[in-house]
């Protein structure tokens, strides 16, 4: 991160000018380290979190080429177990579970809540060291001899292989307690920091996000914690919990694994929902339609996903009534999240629609979420799944919601808040191409393996039929494309760091409350704690496009 | 780590993979060739929601297209301000919560009713015994023969008794449109009716280490007679191969030969040639390899271990007949 060079503002008095700002308020690595400012420990999770999505997509890439051909094409059978087991489990617990939360949340939560800071600042800064520490301790593995295990850990395999699975495993039980205290963070940040006059209908849409994933985090995030213990505990010990050879389950594993892993999956993609909800208005420049409806649906989704994790284990040899109770609540999520979708589209009915980059991933969102979720029910229903349990459908399945959902959303949401929390303008011709390249890689990359599940091809094999070597390619002609469009991004992102700041206030004309200050917001966010008096899309009308700054501005200051 | 790049230039010196079974050409484009009687609701199921998915993707497509193009704002500049509309309205929010929920009830009952059927084993079905272990299948009859192949009478109900001996596998026969987990400690089953003869992949569906997806193997469909055929043969071909080749036929037959190699290199045990008469250091001190310790290796493989070597050998005791040992012992003797 380099702060930029300005040695005059220090004497400058800090309220003068937009230059002294939370970037520029103190100097020096340790400045960052120690920092308990929640805009800086907003940017140093989102680096951290864009160099461990760098390495998964390295991963993901490697994984693609092996698979160009049906027998070895660059690395052995061990080394391909290996690379899936860190793809998956750097994209799960580095990037995607903190992703948005950690990274997004807290550079805009605080902010859009007018508050000075989150509630617990110094718990927020051990959040973050954890999540290096838990880093680190994935690192580990990696080097002594990567675990081969697939992210999920399955026993007995996990505790027979001789990989090295016990820093992975821990490594994931660090990063849990990261995730919970963000979550514990964020819950009392939003009970008690809301500025005067904001009541709970009146919070952005990407709080009611935050609010509901942080309910999950908290609630199911100490069963991932116990179980990968106990595995611990299993392998150095030889105590059998989940080993039938030392008297224990190994399907009592796979509950206790997917108690936490399926409401993860909702801390994973309610988040983006969040971010979409606030896109899609903003740039639509028209009040969200149904906002108490996407408001509880997300609640309504955080509550209903604690109750269907054994919808995962369909095939484990668990009972028909258990199974029959599993997917009936399965089906019930599809509700909220089909009413989202609907809301989302009808935003854009009789709108204004400016195609700024943001925007363009709302409606890659929209679009691939909708395939990502429909293709859901496939795998909820009990006769189907059986054919499409462990197989590439599901493998496509989450991808496009992982995927095209969490992750499109996180890269709008970085766009959209980059000029907020840098200062900075992105270049919007290079973004939009970033964005189409993005688009264009998921479909091709994730589309053919639909097909190749459903005809049979199962997931996380190494050697495949040959009749599945047409789609094998194209899938990894799709991802090369989508690596591509992340690191033109990338570097488009981080040369804006190489320029003086230039980004307005609010160069998206949004009513929000984060656009109320300046870009980057000052030390202490707000001059004075800002009241609210009415909902987070209203307003509009009254703001006007200043062509001199490039941003919006009160109707009344310019007439 | 084994990727250098030396490794990724050498793309066209690979090595060639192991012979693999075939899916029978399909007339379907997204499902493989239906050949029990499990598929054609499944397929049907499938296709439903294949339909209404498509509607729902190009639907939601369609609608983006249309708004972008026609309520697409001219510039920043222009501050053009919406058209007053609605931000609620509660009879639309209820009509689009209760058909997708009207929809996905219909689903779930189907696929209630379709689950209910693949969990029903017929009464009348035959069973045969599947074990996964790393990674092969084996496939023990009603008669005692055991085979990696799985062969099963065309019509007929076959119920398959899965269990495992390491580590979690899943049987997964994608044109019979059945999988199983198999879990150590454990039996599970599924069933089927093929409804024609020929010759089906079997994978293994659920992760189990190094060489899981070479874990295939055939299902053998035979016409009427063509099982009860292939029964007596098969065990009756064995009894009378001379020792050697008997112990050859058993050792790839049994999976031996996935962790032990005939040509002088280690692998997950020891190897085959020139084992016989060695001096090995075990976990129980020093013995010579003679036919009372290969045998006693086969029955209680763990009791006196080849340092050096996981103990990931499951035992054998009442999966080989004594002619079966017998004929490993000599196959082994004659690899010098």
């Amino acid at each position: 991160m380099a702060a930029p060079s300005t040695t005059a503002d220090a004497v400058l008095p800090p309220s003068s000018s937009a230059e002294d700002n939370y970037l520029t308020h103190d100097k020096g690595i340790l400045s960052w380290i120690l920092t308990l400012d929640h805009k800086r420990i907003g940017v140093m999770y989102l680096f951290s979190v864009m160099t461990a999505f760098a390495l998964g997509g390295l991963f993901a890439l490697l994984i693609r080429t092996e698979l160009l051909t049906p027998g070895k094409t660059i690395v052995d059978h061990d080394t391909y177990n290996q690379l899936f087991t860190l793809h998956g489990a750097i994209m799960v617990f580095l990037v995607i579970i903190p992703g948005i939360p950690a990274a997004l949340g807290n550079i805009a939560l605080p902010l859009q809540l007018g508050a000075k800071d989150v509630a617990f600042p110094r718990l927020n800064l051990f959040s973050y060291h954890l999540w290096v520490l838990g880093a680190c301790f994935f690192m580990t593995s990696l080097i002594i001899s990567a675990a081969d295990t697939g992210w999920t850990f399955y026993t007995p395999y996990s505790t027979s292989t001789e990989t090295a699975v016990i820093p992975a495993a821990f490594g994931a039980f660090i990063l849990g307690f990261s995730s919970i205290f963000t979550g514990l963070n964020f819950l009392v940040t939003i009970h008690k920091l809301r500025p005067p006059g904001m009541t709970w209908f009146r919070l952005p849409l990407f709080i009611w996000a935050l609010y509901a994933t942080a309910l999950i985090q908290v609630l199911a995030t100490p069963v991932i914690g116990i179980t990968l213990l106990m595995l611990i505990v299993e392998r150095v010990f030889g105590l059998g919990i989940f080993d039938p050879s030392l008297g224990g389950d190994p399907v009592l594993f796979q509950h206790f694994f997917w108690f936490y892993s399926h409401p993860a999956v909702y801390i994973m993609v309610v988040p983006g929902f969040g971010v979409i909800s606030e896109l899609i208005p903003v740039f639509s420049r028209k009040r969200i339609f149904g906002y108490k409806f996407i408001a509880l649906s997300s609640v309504a989704i955080a509550i209903l996903g604690f109750l269907v994790w054994g919808h995962h284990m369909f095939t484990s040899g668990q009972s028909l009534l258990a199974g029959t109770i599993f997917s009936a609540i399965t089906f019930l999520i599809a509700i909220p999240t089909a009413i989202k979708t609907f809301n989302w589209t009808s935003t854009m009915y009789k709108a204004k629609i400016h195609l700024d980059t943001p925007m363009l991933y709302a409606l890659a969102f929209l679009w691939v979420f909708t395939i990502g979720g429909v293709t859901g029910i496939f795998l909820a229903v009990m006769s189907t799944d059986i054919h499409l349990h462990d197989t590439y459908f599901v493998v496509a399945h989450f991808h496009y919601v992982m995927m095209g959902g969490a992750i499109t959303a996180f890269f709008g949401g970085l766009h959209y808040w980059w000029p907020k929390a840098f200062g900075r303008m992105y270049d919007e011709k290079w973004g939009r191409f970033g964005a189409v390249l993005v688009f264009v890689g998921l479909n091709v990359t994730f589309f053919p393996q639909f097909i190749m599940g459903t005809r049979g091809m199962p997931r996380r094999y190494y050697n495949y039929l040959e009749e599945f070597q047409s789609l094998h390619q194209l899938s990894s002609i799709g991802a090369y494309i989508l690596g591509a469009g992340f690191l033109l991004t990338a570097v488009m992102l981080l040369s804006t760091l190489r320029r003086k700041p230039d980004a307005p206030a609010n160069p998206w004309g949004a009513t929000t409350l984060e656009w109320m200050t300046s870009s980057p917001p000052p030390y202490y966010n707000f001059r004075e704690t800002p009241v609210v008096d009415r909902g987070p899309y209203d307003g509009y009308e009254n703001l006007v496009y200043d062509k001199k700054t490039r941003g919006y501005v009160e109707k009344k200051a310019t007439g | 780590m084994t990727l250098t790049i030396a490794s990724l230039l050498n793309l066209q010196q690979q090595a060639e993979p192991p012979a693999r079974p075939k899916l029978p050409e399909s007339p379907l484009f997204w499902m493989p060739r239906p050949s029990s009687t499990l598929a054609p609701h499944i397929d049907w199921l499938f296709d439903v929601m294949v339909w209404i998915s498509a509607i729902c993707a190009v639907g939601i497509l369609g609608a983006m297209i249309v708004f972008c193009m026609k309520y697409r704002a001219v510039s920043r500049e222009a501050n053009e301000v919406p058209e007053p509309s609605s931000d609620h309205n509660t009879t639309l929010e209820i009509t689009w919560s209760v058909i997708p929920l009207i929809v996905v009830i219909a689903l779930f009952v189907w696929g209630f009713k379709g689950f209910v059927d693949i969990k029903t084993v017929p009464k009348d079905s035959i069973e045969i015994h599947a074990t996964g272990q790393k990674w092969k299948w084996l496939f023990q009859y009603p008669n005692g023969l055991v085979d990696d192949t799985l062969h099963v009478p065309v019509d007929t109900n076959v119920r398959i008794v899965i269990n495992a001996v390491d580590v979690l596998h899943a049987l997964y026969i994608p044109n019979f449109r059945v999988k199983m987990d198999a879990v150590p400690g454990r039996y599970t089953d599924l069933w089927f009716r093929a409804t024609e003869t020929g010759t089906f992949p079997i994978e293994c569906a659920e992760y189990c280490g190094t060489s899981h997806s070479d874990m295939l193997a055939n299902a053998i469909v035979h016409p009427p007679g063509g099982y009860e055929q292939y029964l007596e043969k098969a065990e009756e071909k064995i009894k009378l191969l001379p020792p050697v080749e008997r112990g050859k036929l058993v050792a790839e037959k049994q999976g031996c030969l996935v962790c032990h190699t005939v040509d002088g290199t280690p692998k997950i045990g020891p190897t085959w040639k020139g084992l016989f008469g060695k001096q090995e250091v075990t976990s129980s001190g020093s013995v010579t390899v003679d036919e009372n310790y290969l045998t006693e290796s086969i029955l209680d493989p763990q009791a006196k271990l080849v340092t050096g070597f996981p103990p990931s050998m499951p035992t054998f005791k009442g999966k080989l007949k004594d002619y079966h040992i017998q004929g490993l012992i000599e196959y082994i003797k004659s690899l010098k």
